[in-house]
C-alpha cells in the first residue's frame, strides 16, 4: 500500500517510471470472459440440444403408453401398467423386475413415475406455452401502448412479483377449484412477469433503433413494424425465455399438486406420488419418494440443457462461448 | 429522508388495497360454496330450507363482492381480518402465532443462505475454472432443479428415519405441553427445516454472485490493483466486497419471496405448524378469510424486504444518498477512492 502512494507523490502520471520494468511486454487488455475449454462448438451444442429434446420426448411417449395401456401384461384387457395393483407384490423395495420397487398396492412405481413425468411435462408445456405468450402480448402493450399502458402493466408485473409464487398459486387454485385445469391455468398466470419484464425492456430498446425509425418515415403501419420489425427481434429471447419456463411450470405444477391442490389422487402425477410417499416414510419405504424425485430432477435438467443450449445457439453475445 | 418514507408508506398502502381486493375477488370466484363449506356435509343435508336461507344470508352469498369487500375492508382497517374458520380464531390471532413460527424458521434459512451462498460465489469465482468452481456450480445448477419438498422428504428419510438424529416434525416434542418446550428442544425440530431451505436457498446466492465476483475481477481497478502486487485475497477484501455489497444486498432481500415460498413447501412435509402450513390447510380447508390475510401478510413482507434493501443501499453507499449540494464532487471523490485505496 505504502509504496503506491509513493509513487503516485513522486513519479508524475504522464510519464511513469517505476511501473514500466513491471509491466508484461504485451499488455493483456481484454480477457475473454470464459474460457475455451471445447465448449465453443456450435455443432456439439445443437446435438445436446436435439438429444435433450429427443430424450424429453421419449419420456413422455413411454409415460402416455404406460398411463393407457399395458404393453407388458399377458392379458390384453387389464388396466394400463401405471396403474395395474398387484396385491402380491407389495411395498417390493427396487428389483430388477420393478425397478423404482412397487407400493402399498402393488403398482410398479417405474411405470407409475414415468405416466407421471408425461403428465407434469405436459402440464409443464402448456402452461409455460400460455404464459409465454401472455408475456408476450402484454410486454408488448406495455412497451409500445403508450404510457398509460405501460404504468398498469409494469404496476400488475410488481404486484404478481410481490407475492410469494406458491401463495398466488394456492390463492388461483382455491378461486378456480382443483384438477388438471386448476394447475394449468395457475401456473399460467403466475409464470409471465420473469419474461414481461424482459421482453418489455428489449422492445423498449428495439424502439430507439434506427431502423424502426426509418420504417416509420417510410410509412409503415404501427401493426406492420411490430410484425416485421419488432418480432424479430424479440423471437430469440422468447424462445429461449419460453423454454426456460418450463422448468419453472413443472416443478411448481409439482409442489402445487403435492399441497393437495393440484391434480386428483387417481391421476398419474410425480405430486401425487411424492405426498402419498409420505405416509410411507417412517415404515422406512424410502423408494416411494427417492426415484420419483430423482426422475423429476433428470426432466427438470433436461429442460434446462435444451433451453440454455438453445440460448447459446441464438444469443450472438454467447454464441462464442 | 421523509419524501422518501411518505412514498413508501404510499406504495406500502396502495399495495396492500390492491392485494387484498386481487385476493378477496379470487377467493369469491371459488366454486366452493361457504354455506355447505362453513356447516359440513353432514349438517348441510339435515338443515332446512329455512336455516340454509338465513346462513347464506350470514355468509353474504347474495350480496355482491364489492359490497362484501367493503364490509371486510371497514374492519380490516379497525385490525379485524375476520375468524378463522379452521382454526376457530381470529385471523389475525392464527397468524401472529404462526407467523413467529415460521419468522424463526425462514430467518435462520435465510441468514444460513445467504452467507454462505455470498462466500461459495466468490470462491467459485476466485478459483474460475478449477474443481472447486466447476463444483459450486455444478451444485448450484444441479439443486436449482430439486423441488424443495423432494429435498425435504430425502433429509426426513436420512437423518429422522434412518440416522434418528433429528424428529419426525413439529415444532416441539409431541406430549409437551407448549409451556414446558424448552429452547433446545425448539431448536433441535427446527434444524431440519431450516436446512432444507438454506440448501435449496444457497443455490441462486451462489450463482449470482459468482457472476458478480466475476465481473469485478475483470474491471480496471482491480487490474490496476494486480499490477501493485495486491494477493487476490486482498483484492476481494478491499474491493472485492465494497462492489458486491449492492447487488449482494439486493439478491438477499429478494430472496424473501423465495424463503416464503419454499417454506410453505418445507413446513407441509415436516409438520411444522407455522404460515404456511396454515396456507395450505386454510386453501384446502376453504378458510377464505385466513387465505386473504395470509396473502397479505406474506405481500408485506416481501415488500418490507425490498424497503430495506432500499434504505440499506442508502447506508452502505454514500453515493446514493441524496446531499443537497455538492453531489458530484463527493461522487467524483467516492468512486477514486473506492478504485485506489
Amino acid at each position: 500500500m505504502s509504496n503506491v502512494r509513493e509513487t503516485r507523490g513522486t513519479g508524475g502520471r504522464g510519464n511513469c517510471p517505476a511501473f514500466a520494468p513491471t509491466l508484461p511486454p504485451v499488455p493483456t487488455l481484454h480477457l475473454p470472459r470464459v474460457a475455451h475449454r471445447g465448449s465453443g462448438n456450435r455443432r456439439r451444442t445443437l446435438a445436446t440440444f436435439i438429444i435433450a429434446v429427443l430424450l424429453l420426448v421419449a419420456v413422455v411417449a413411454v409415460g402416455r403408453l404406460l398411463a393407457t395401456s399395458n404393453p407388458f401384461a399377458a392379458a390384453p384387457t387389464t388396466a394400463p401398467a401405471a396403474l395395474a395393483t398387484d396385491f402380491t407384490a407389495k411395498n417390493l423395495p427396487p428389483s430388477l423386475s420393478h425397478p423404482f420397487g412397487t407400493d402399498w398396492m402393488g403398482r410398479d412405481m417405474f411405470a407409475r413415475t414415468l405416466a407421471g413425468l408425461a403428465t407434469s411435462v405436459f402440464v409443464g408445456l402448456l402452461a409455460a406455452g400460455a404464459s409465454a405468450a401472455l408475456a408476450l402480448i402484454l410486454g408488448t402493450i406495455a412497451a409500445l401502448g403508450g404510457r398509460r399502458a405501460d404504468a398498469v402493466i409494469t404496476w400488475l408485473i410488481d404486484l404478481m412479483l410481490g407475492i410469494p409464487h406458491i401463495v398466488l398459486l394456492i390463492l388461483i387454485s382455491f378461486a378456480i377449484g382443483k384438477g388438471f385445469w386448476g394447475v394449468a391455468i395457475g401456473v399460467a398466470l403466475t409464470h409471465w412477469p420473469n419474461l414481461a419484464r424482459v421482453i418489455r425492456a428489449e422492445i423498449l430498446q428495439c424502439r430507439e433503433s434506427v431502423f424502426i425509425a426509418q420504417a416509420r418515415r417510410f410509412g409503415a403501419s404501427p401493426l406492420r413494424i411490430v410484425r416485421d420489425h419488432v418480432f424479430p427481434h424479440v423471437f430469440p429471447q422468447f424462445l429461449v425465455g419460453l423454454v426456460l419456463l418450463f422448468p419453472h411450470a413443472i416443478l411448481h405444477e409439482a409442489a402445487i399438486t403435492f399441497l393437495g391442490f393440484g391434480l386428483p389422487p387417481e391421476q398419474p402425477a410425480i405430486g401425487i406420488i411424492l405426498s402419498e410417499s409420505m405416509t410411507y416414510l417412517s415404515a422406512g419405504y424410502w423408494w416411494l419418494a427417492l426415484f420419483p424425485g430423482i426422475a423429476l430432477i433428470a426432466t427438470v435438467l433436461l429442460f434446462d440443457r435444451a433451453g440454455s443450449n438453445l440460448r447459446r445457439l441464438i444469443d450472438p453475445y454467447r454464441s462464442q462461448e | 429522508m421523509l419524501r422518501f418514507i411518505g412514498g413508501q408508506l404510499f406504495k406500502l398502502i396502495m399495495l396492500m388495497v390492491a392485494v387484498s381486493m386481487v385476493s378477496f375477488v379470487l377467493v369469491s370466484l371459488s366454486p366452493i360454496d361457504p354455506v355447505q363449506m362453513n356447516v359440513g356435509q353432514v349438517a348441510y343435508l339435515n338443515m332446512s330450507e329455512v336455516k340454509r336461507a338465513q346462513l347464506a344470508e350470514y355468509w353474504g352469498v347474495n350480496t355482491p363482492v364489492w359490497e362484501r369487500y367493503l364490509h371486510w375492508a371497514q374492519s380490516a382497517l379497525q385490525g379485524d381480518l375476520g375468524m378463522s374458520l379452521r382454526y376457530n380464531a381470529p385471523v389475525t390471532q392464527v397468524i401472529a402465532t404462526r407467523f413467529a413460527n415460521s419468522a424463526a424458521l425462514m430467518a435462520t434459512a435465510w441468514l444460513l443462505s445467504g452467507v454462505f451462498g455470498l462466500l461459495m460465489g466468490i470462491a467459485a469465482a476466485v478459483r474460475r475454472g478449477g474443481w472447486l468452481d466447476r463444483f459450486i456450480k455444478g451444485y448450484s445448477f444441479l439443486l436449482a432443479s430439486v423441488p424443495t419438498f423432494w429435498l425435504a422428504l430425502v433429509f426426513l428419510i436420512v437423518f429422522s428415519v434412518w440416522l434418528g438424529l433429528f424428529p419426525l416434525g413439529f415444532s416441539v416434542p409431541i406430549g409437551v405441553s407448549p409451556a414446558d418446550v424448552t429452547i433446545a428442544q425448539s431448536l433441535h425440530h427446527l434444524v431440519l427445516p431450516a436446512l432444507t431451505l438454506s440448501v435449496v436457498g444457497v443455490a441462486n446466492v451462489a450463482l449470482h454472485t459468482r457472476e458478480k465476483t466475476i465481473d469485478v475481477l475483470q474491471s480496471d481497478y482491480v487490474r490496476f490493483a494486480r499490477t501493485r502486487g495486491e494477493s487476490t485475497a486482498s483484492i476481494i477484501w478491499r474491493h472485492g466486497l465494497r462492489n458486491l455489497a449492492l447487488p449482494a444486498l439486493t439478491l438477499q432481500f429478494a430472496s424473501i419471496s423465495e424463503i416464503f415460498g419454499g417454506s410453505v413447501l418445507v413446513e407441509q412435509v415436516f409438520s411444522y405448524p407455522g404460515l404456511g402450513q396454515a396456507a395450505v390447510t386454510a386453501g384446502l380447508g376453504g378458510d377464505a378469510a385466513l387465505l386473504v390475510g395470509i396473502t397479505l401478510i406474506s405481500a408485506a413482507t416481501v415488500f418490507s424486504g425490498n424497503l430495506i434493501a432500499n434504505l440499506l443501499y442508502r447506508v452502505i453507499d454514500p453515493r446514493l444518498r441524496p446531499t443537497p449540494r455538492g453531489m458530484s464532487g463527493r461522487f467524483l471523490s467516492k468512486t477514486a477512492g473506492a478504485a485506489h485505496e
